[in-house]
């Protein structure tokens, strides 16, 4: 089971990645892998967060956009830290 | 793989891959002499629905489309339509008559419901006795029309069912088989990734005035807050959606990598042009969305779901595919295909691309998929503006 990511990765241009796993708990040392290319990396993660949501793979700034699938997905509307989770309480659409 | 399947091949060319007798309201208030007739006649369904009265214009043309497409549909042998007067029933008969299949239809007024009921059981019956006997024959897996639209999306479904589908196209659109896509309002964050997938700068222009009329016509002229409630809906954001721009970059990963459409339909409006893939002006709402692609057509749907949308749709199969574990786990009798192992990196797209292939032939064989075994037959009209 140790070569199953908890993480996976659209593209390298990404700075968010999506918790594939049930029950991530914060501290867990996360094996993400981009399925661009299959690489892989390691990541810690800063919070419980629950499958399908997705964690900050850099340092973030308010004002900063999300990418995924290497495309605008909207603009961080509070800081988020490596690791830390990304969802509405941060992260808001450029459309509406 | 196999690439021929046993289905029913009809008066049309078309194939279809059930053989249902349908018992089918113009309007609203025919629905419980339909339902009547279903109840007398065993192998009969009734596809009760909500509106058809009063209705006006581009309304009234989705309204009809609707109907006869579902009646012409290669899933139907054969309609006993019911409507209130003869005007448009007739209409919708004739409609229907156009595949060669046998229709027969009645009015109400004049009537009233107990001797529509009689004449019309009467006809089912006989209808039904005609389907028992049509035999599945040797078709092409390459003469199916195979449509998609996804539910209940999640993070797993842009990175794991919905690049399935897509591998599906990009397989089988070059083998012959006709596809549809759509969800006009779920394209909005991925409209620029929509227009370029077009076959040429022409059929991509006419996308883009679509969508454009969409967003402006309707949401912008409509919306009342900032549509964060509805776009991603409740259970995206439980699924881990946060945007419509990600919603809308998973929802495309259904057109696979090589796959272009090559023109665009109206809501319920059969393609025209040849085999190819096709996108479909259309509700984002799952069932209103299946009951157009039917009605265009589709004689089999895949829908990739994250956190497990039901649905099902009376005349066509219905397939549901996810990658999500949790869904697989605390839902499992929805799913046809476990896509789960692209998460844990045991299955690659191009070996999921194949099981859906599979199951698609299976389906398209007489296996029942999981909203068939459950009774999903969800028939939804879509409604383009207040009635007259």
């Amino acid at each position: 089971m140790s070569n199953i990511p908890q993480l996976l990765v659209h593209d390298h241009e990404d700075n968010v990645g999506v918790v594939v796993v049930e029950g991530l708990t914060a501290g867990t040392d996360m094996l993400c892998v981009v399925t661009h290319d299959n690489s892989s990396f390691k990541l810690k993660a800063e919070a419980d967060v629950p499958i399908g949501h997705k964690i900050a793979l850099k340092d973030i700034a308010e004002g900063d956009t999300a990418i995924k699938y290497g495309e605008d997905i909207g603009k961080f509307i509070g800081a988020v830290e490596k690791g830390g989770w990304v969802h509405t309480h941060n992260l808001k659409t450029k459309r509406w | 793989m196999s690439d021929k399947i046993m289905a029913y091949r009809r008066d049309n060319g078309r194939v279809g891959v059930r053989n249902h007798v349908i018992i089918l309201p113009v309007d609203d208030i025919s629905n419980a002499a339909c339902e009547a007739v279903c109840n007398n006649i065993k192998g009969t369904m009734a596809i009760p629905h909500a509106y058809g009265r009063l209705q006006f214009g581009e309304d009234l043309e989705t309204h009809f489309r609707t109907i006869i497409g579902t009646g012409a549909n290669p899933n139907v042998a054969a309609v006993v339509v019911i409507g209130i007067e003869p005007g448009w029933t007739d209409k919708i008969v004739k409609g229907i008559e156009a595949t060669g299949k046998p229709v027969f239809g009645i009015s109400i007024e004049q009537k009233g419901d107990l001797e529509t009921i009689r004449q019309a059981s009467w006809k089912a019956k006989e209808f039904v006795l005609y389907a028992s006997e049509l035999q599945r024959e040797e078709c092409g897996m390459s003469e199916l029309w195979v449509s998609t639209k996804c539910g209940e999306s999640d993070t797993t479904t842009g990175l794991g069912s919905c690049p399935t589908v897509g591998n599906m196209y990009d397989k089988l659109l070059p083998e012959g088989i006709y596809g549809c896509f759509g969800e006009t309002s779920e394209i909005t964050g991925a409209e620029h990734l929509c227009k370029a997938r077009a076959a040429n700068e022409e059929v991509g222009e006419r996308w883009y005035a679509m969508w454009k009329a969409y967003q402006d016509d309707v949401i912008f002229a409509h919306q009342t807050d900032d549509l964060s409630d509805s776009q991603p809906t409740k259970g995206n954001i439980e699924g881990g959606l946060t945007t419509i721009e990600e919603k809308a970059l998973g929802n495309l990963e259904k057109i696979g990598r090589t796959s272009t459409y090559i023109d665009i339909l109206e809501p319920a409006e059969a393609p025209a042009k040849g085999n190819g893939l096709y996108f479909m002006d259309s509700s984002s709402a799952a069932a209103e969305c299946v009951t157009l692609m039917a009605a265009g057509g589709a004689v089999i749907h895949t829908f990739p779901t994250g956190q497990g949308n039901v649905v099902g749709n009376p005349i066509v199969p219905v397939i549901k595919i996810t990658a999500n574990p949790r869904t697989v786990r605390t839902m499992g009798e929805h799913v046809d295909v476990d896509v789960t192992g692209i998460l844990t990196r045991e299955k690659t797209i191009d070996e999921a691309g194949d099981d859906l292939i599979e199951m698609i032939r299976r389906t398209a064989n007489g296996r029942n998929t999981a909203a068939e075994a459950l009774g999903h037959r969800e028939f939804s009209m879509t409604k383009l503006y207040r009635s007259a």
